[in-house]
């Protein structure tokens, strides 16, 4: 009755799939879909271009002296088209053919056709004046899009450029998986070292590595060529030789269970801890305040993630906590707070704030809470809403300032040990470190709990939920009111690092934000939302915070947006989903996996027995 | 809460236990509920007494359904009162039904699909169990109990379905496992609650003969074993027979017969009301 798992015969003999006949001839096209693709890639080359993208990160020298990051954000688009074009549907029963010059000439064909909208575009720009209704573009795209040439040379090197990089994103098709990895890595290491540019040469100043940076970046930005050639070269090997041990490593502790898998988990969170801890000490203004800002979003995020993400309930008005935390900690700590300054210590001011932010979460949620779905999304919007202009209103601006705000708000003092403020940002991220500690310690052993289970069970099904006992309304409520005091941490943070709050520091933008990342990174997983916080708002940026790639800042929400269909599309689960996550999402094709694997668990179950599912005599 | 400590009340003693002169667990006097015009309850008078098994049957759209959405203060109650246990049901919400022992079960099956089989059962005993966030956040002693008591009752109740739920499948989502083990998992889901009264909604729907005559044994030791009332919707006929201390025949919103199934299987106004219906009776 103890029946082994048996290899998962069903599945993995379904899914076998059969050799693939020889690759077809260059030219059997299926010239339709490979126009209609390229036209999609023309219409976003001109749109990029047209936005002033590549104009404005033409400064943001990638590899010196041949790309930069203007010239990356129009090479990106023909590159994945020609890509995509040379994708097969592999369905049951379809033919499969092996990838061969039919992929390059496709993907040639296919980005000649994305790149000619840029030659449709220099055209246009040299013979009509478009300012009138396209006034982001400046003068400038003309004699980018030619390299400083005559037109005909732009309309000629972009449908080249365009076959050029389309044909090398359908040769990726040509390469056996191994070869692919490592190239991808290159990539990836190059990309990563020239976006990660100002993080790397502030922390080699710290350690006294000067000659490794001066070596890889050119003295005004990017990598030197010759550099960037010798870092995909070490980490094409490293690649090569590597990736099996990552790899195995991955499933032996995948593969552990009880006692060593909690030393393992333990010892990964401790490396991390160190990691974090030390790396400050070498990091320069800069590298800090990046980390501070990242771990303010992580912590709003870990706040927002208990709600939406274990709770499911999707608050659009989050930043009415951020808010509320950051103006009762300036209000009980500032002296220049207009009505009452009680000038408490930070600490102590912290304990009000909790209770504060927890019972304007219980007022705000009270009549929220039993709406369901998009009703609830569209009210706590407008609350979010409400807050700031309450904020903002010339009523309650005997309290809060108004639009003045508050201003000169001291720092944080811990213990009267030391002060944090924003003037070093080194301290103030150690802060924000330890209380993102809390709220993962916080949102990790919730989830496991009586109430965790609850909040599933809501968010499951909210109607059964009440019918096997469990009240709603008040585990919902709870999941607001942590929310909110999770939120209430971030503001009083903020407040005391920035030392002014004002009502369009909260914007509804942020609450967006806040919600992009914690979609982005993997709702309801906790190092999914860190990593969201990460890759968002550490190198795209937060609503006013610059990131890595500061030229970015004003097409950040494009990019946002951009990133999120991406997201959806490709793996609506998220950057690092949670397990449960993409259950839901992925319902269909387990339910297959398991039934199969039912299906072989059961004959030999009934086979081995007849006593306990043997029918009662009737 | 007798059962609040995990082991079940007292076995009672028996079919024969159908409590005449004694107060029933449940009891609804007059009970209406509209939907717009149509009267799906209309003064409807009904009870169970403690250790019964009650079969309710009846023509498809004659209120059965309704009833339990009643009791479980799912529905809007139009007029009439129901009782349990001497106090008045109406105004509750359902969580606190269910914390006075009312568990049910879906016609069409409502599991929490994305968590697993034990998960679902540890779940439904949320209001029979205190830790808050306190306990969880400080890791207490209470609350490693309570955590142990909670999977350990899931592991036992889900033992009652002798290997069908128990194993590998504690950890499988619930919307992997088959129709008969949903019906399954719903029926544990109830008794985690830890109910005086199950309400069963059509719990062998969908199953076939073999299944469907297992569980019908397993209805009966539900009583037996673990005390609990039962009243059951059912359609299937044989299942009717075999489990019921008392058959309730609804059509149209009210009772139309009563008795053990040997009167009520022949008695005219039931035959009428199915065959007017053209309702199968098998
Ligand atoms: N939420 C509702 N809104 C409006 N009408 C409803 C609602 N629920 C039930 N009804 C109606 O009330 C009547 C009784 O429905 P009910 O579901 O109780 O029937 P039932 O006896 O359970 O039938 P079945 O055997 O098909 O399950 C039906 O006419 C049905 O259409
Ligand atoms: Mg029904």
């Amino acid at each position: 009755m103890t029946a082994t798992l048996p290899p998962q015969t069903g599945a993995a003999g379904a899914s076998a799939e059969p050799p693939p006949a020889a690759s077809r001839p260059a030219l059997a096209q299926d010239w339709r879909r490979l126009v209609r693709m390229g036209a999609v890639g023309a219409v976003a080359q001109v749109f990029i271009a047209l936005s002033n993208m590549p104009v404005r990160l033409d400064e943001r020298v990638i590899v010196k002296p041949v790309l930069s990051l203007g010239y990356l954000t129009l090479l990106i688009v023909p590159f994945a088209a020609g890509h995509r074009v040379g994708h097969q549907v592999k369905r049951e029963g379809m033919a499969v053919h092996a990838a061969g010059a039919h992929e390059m000439a496709g993907g040639a064909a296919c980005g000649a056709v994305a790149g000619g909208g840029l030659s449709l575009l220099a055209v246009l720009l040299a013979n009509f004046d478009l300012r009138e209704p396209l006034v982001n573009w400046s003068p400038m795209l003309a004699e980018l899009l030619a390299f400083g040439n005559a037109t005909w040379f732009a309309v000629v090197i972009w449908l080249v450029i365009g076959a050029a990089v389309g044909a090398l994103g359908g040769a990726l098709r040509l390469l056996g998986p191994r070869t692919r990895r490592a190239v991808v890595t290159m990539a990836l290491a190059v990309g990563g070292a020239a976006v990660l540019e100002p993080l790397v040469v502030d922390l080699a100043e710290g350690m006294r590595l000067e000659a490794l940076t001066d070596w890889l970046y050119a003295r005004r930005g990017g990598i030197n060529w010759t550099s960037a050639l010798g870092l995909a070269a070490a980490s094409g090997i490293l690649a090569v030789l590597g990736r099996g041990r990552i790899q195995q490593a991955r499933t032996h502790i995948a593969a552990l269970e009880g006692a060593q898998r909690t030393r393992t988990n333990g010892l990964l969170i401790l490396a991390t801890a160190a990691v974090l801890i030390v790396l400050p000490l070498f990091a320069g203004k800069l590298t800090n305040e990046l980390l501070a800002n990242v771990g303010l979003f992580v912590l709003l995020a870990l706040g927002l993630n208990v709600v939406v993400g274990l709770a499911g309930i999707l608050d659009l008005g989050y930043v009415a906590f951020f808010a509320v935390g950051s103006y009762s900690a300036a209000v009980l700590t500032a002296a220049t707070s207009p009505r009452i300054n009680p000038e408490l210590p930070w600490l102590a001011a912290l304990i009000v704030v909790v209770i504060i932010t927890g019972l304007v979460g219980l007022f705000i949620g009270a009549p929220v809470i039993r709406m369901r779905g998009d009703y609830l999304a569209i009210v706590t919007l407008g609350f979010g809403e409400i807050i700031r202009l309450l904020f903002l209103s010339d009523w309650l601006s005997g309290w809060f300032g108004g639009s003045q705000g508050i201003t000169k708000i001291p720092g944080a003092g811990i213990f009267g040990l030391t002060s944090v403020a924003g003037t070093d940002p080194r301290r103030v991220f150690y802060l924000v470190l330890a209380f993102c500690a809390l709220a993962i310690y916080v949102s990790w052993r919730l989830e496991r709990s009586r109430l965790g289970r609850a909040w599933m069970a809501v968010r499951e099904d909210e109607t059964v939920a009440e019918a096997m006992g469990i009240n709603t309304v008040n585990v919902k409520l709870l999941a607001f009111v942590v929310g909110a005091v999770l939120g209430s941490f971030s503001g009083a943070i903020f407040s005391a690092k920035v030392g002014s709050v004002f009502p369009n520091s909260f914007l509804i933008l942020v609450s967006i934000v806040i919600l992009v990342v914690v979609i982005f990174g993997g709702m309801g997983n906790i190092v999914g939302v860190i990593a969201g916080s990460a890759v968002l708002i550490g190198v795209l940026g937060g609503p006013k915070q610059p990131g890595l790639l500061a030229e970015f800042s004003e097409f950040k929400l494009l990019i946002y947006g951009a990133l999120l269909i991406w997201m959806m599309l490709a793996r609506p689960e998220g950057l690092i989903p949670s397990v449960r996550r993409s259950r839901e999402l992925h319902q269909q094709e387990m339910a297959q996996d398991a039934w199969l694997k039912g299906q072989v668990e059961d004959d030999n179950h009934d086979d081995g027995s007849s006593g306990p599912q043997a029918a009662p005599a009737t | 809460m007798s059962a609040a400590n995990g082991t079940p009340p007292a076995p009672s003693t028996g079919s024969a236990a159908n409590g005449n002169g004694r107060r029933p667990l449940l009891e609804t006097r007059n009970l209406s509920v509209d939907f717009g015009g149509l009267h799906a309850l209309d003064g409807l008078d009904f009870e169970v007494h403690e250790g019964e098994i009650v079969s309710v049957i009846g023509p498809n759209g004659a209120g059965k359904t309704t009833l339990f959405n009643a009791i479980t203060a799912t529905v809007e109650v139009a007029a009439g009162d129901i009782v349990f246990e001497g106090a008045s049901l109406l105004g509750l919400d359902p969580n606190r039904v269910t914390a006075r022992g009312i568990a049910r079960t879906f016609q069409n099956v409502r599991l929490f699909a994305n968590m697993t089989v034990l998960e679902n059962v540890m779940v439904s005993q949320h209001c029979r169990t205190r830790q808050h966030a306190f306990g969880a956040l400080f890791y207490t002693p209470s609350f490693r109990r309570e955590e142990t008591e909670i999977r350990e009752r899931a592991e036992k109740v889900l033992s009652f379905f002798g290997s069908r739920l128990v194993g590998y499948r504690f950890d499988q989502p619930a919307f992997t496992l088959s129709y008969a083990n949903r019906r399954r998992l719903e029926i544990a889901r109830a008794m985690a609650t830890q109910p005086k009264l199950i309400l069963l909604d059509e719990p062998v729907a969908g199953m076939n003969p073999v299944e469907s005559a297992e569980l019908t044994g397993m209805i009966g030791r539900l009583r037996d074993e673990w005390g609990f009332a039962i009243v059951v919707i059912e359609h299937h006929m044989d299942v009717v027979r075999e489990v019921s201390d008392r058959v309730v025949v609804l059509d149209h919103g009210t009772k139309i017969a009563e008795g053990d199934y040997a009167e009520v299987s022949t008695d005219p106004r039931v035959i009428e009301a199915y065959l007017g219906h053209g309702a199968e009776t098998s």
